[in-house]
């Protein structure tokens, strides 16, 4: 794998009440080879130089009024949104998703699951962007195995909103069972200039077949690695 | 100034839980139940120059997503001692 030639420098963001944010550190390192910068909620300034910042799952602030909607007024967001609006790829799973929908990075919310249960298990998911710094890699249509953790993750816009989407090729994957309820079985959508991914599916809990034969295989390894070759590719 | 805010779903978006308690106030032998839905009430107590624009902000900003859910101010009488 290409690395840019600078080295790759992510960022984990730990929101009180996140518990995906070790995992999402260790996936990063285990790809990359480098550690992941940590980042406190509190902060009002990102490191300069990353080249991703991740937002990880979770239950910030205890998911207090709707999930992700405490994290998304924390001081640390208003330079996430900033580090977006300059390019810098940042991906939001899980917690990390509504927080970016909360922050009016992506469009939409996530609601209670349709069923009301919290839902846990590794699903499969149809690709459909394979333009963006996360997607590049994958073949469009292509089925890839991910573990979704949540109870919040049905995704809801209006028709118009989802028109937009579809249209704008946004939907980076689709369930390709049912799941949680989503409208148009969305499980993850891209930012319009394709920069900030925010799904519910767990990409960091299926970076190493041998370590979880029984959990998700290595697919979600391919969305780490596809940012890293994007960036050196760039 | 005591302001109440009811935060609501949107008529149209699916309300699994409101749909959940239903099915339990069937299952207790409740009859004549069309619809539940669920919302939010929260309650603060406000400076009273505090002007309905802010409080509007508060809500849009905070209180509730516009995505999926609509508010209403209500503005009550301050408690006397």
């Amino acid at each position: 794998m290409a690395f840019p030639s600078n080295g790759f420098r992510a960022g984990v963001i730990t929101f009180p009440g996140s518990n995906c944010d070790r995992d999402m550190a260790t996936a990063i390192e285990a790809v990359t080879g480098k550690p992941a910068v940590r980042i406190w909620h509190g902060d009002a300034d990102l490191p300069d130089g990353l080249d991703l910042l991740a937002l990880p799952g979770g239950f910030s602030y205890g998911d207090y009024l709707r999930s992700g909607a405490m994290a998304a007024k924390s001081p640390i967001m208003r330079a996430v949104v900033a580090a977006a609006e300059r390019g810098v790829p940042v991906l939001g799973v899980c917690n990390g998703f509504q927080v970016l929908t909360e922050s009016g990075l992506l469009p939409g919310a996530l609601m209670r699951n349709a069923g009301q249960t919290f839902v846990c298990r590794t699903v499969g998911l149809k690709v459909e962007n394979t333009q963006s710094p996360f997607t590049h890699g994958f073949t469009t249509g292509e089925t890839i195995r991910i573990p979704v953790a949540h109870h919040d993750g049905n995704y809801f816009a209006d028709d118009a909103v989802l028109d937009k989407l579809e249209g704008e090729g946004r939907v980076a994957f689709r369930y390709s069972e049912p799941v949680n309820g989503s409208r148009r079985d969305i499980a993850g959508i891209l930012s319009a200039n394709g920069r900030v991914l925010g799904m519910m599916p767990h990409p960091e809990r299926a970076i190493d077949a041998a370590a979880h034969p029984s959990m998700g295989g290595a697919d979600g390894r391919r969305v780490f690695e596809n940012v890293i070759e994007a960036l050196a590719s760039a | 100034m005591k302001v109440r805010i009811l935060v609501r779903l949107k008529p149209g978006v699916l309300d699994p839980q409101g749909r959940a308690v239903h099915h339990a106030l069937e299952g207790l032998g409740f009859e004549g139940v069309d619809d539940v839905r669920i919302g939010r009430m929260i309650e603060m107590d406000v400076a009273d120059d505090t002007t309905d624009e802010v409080i509007k902000t508060m809500c849009e900003k905070l209180l509730a997503n516009m995505v999926i859910e609509d508010y209403a101010i209500e503005k009550l009488e301050r408690e006397t001692a």
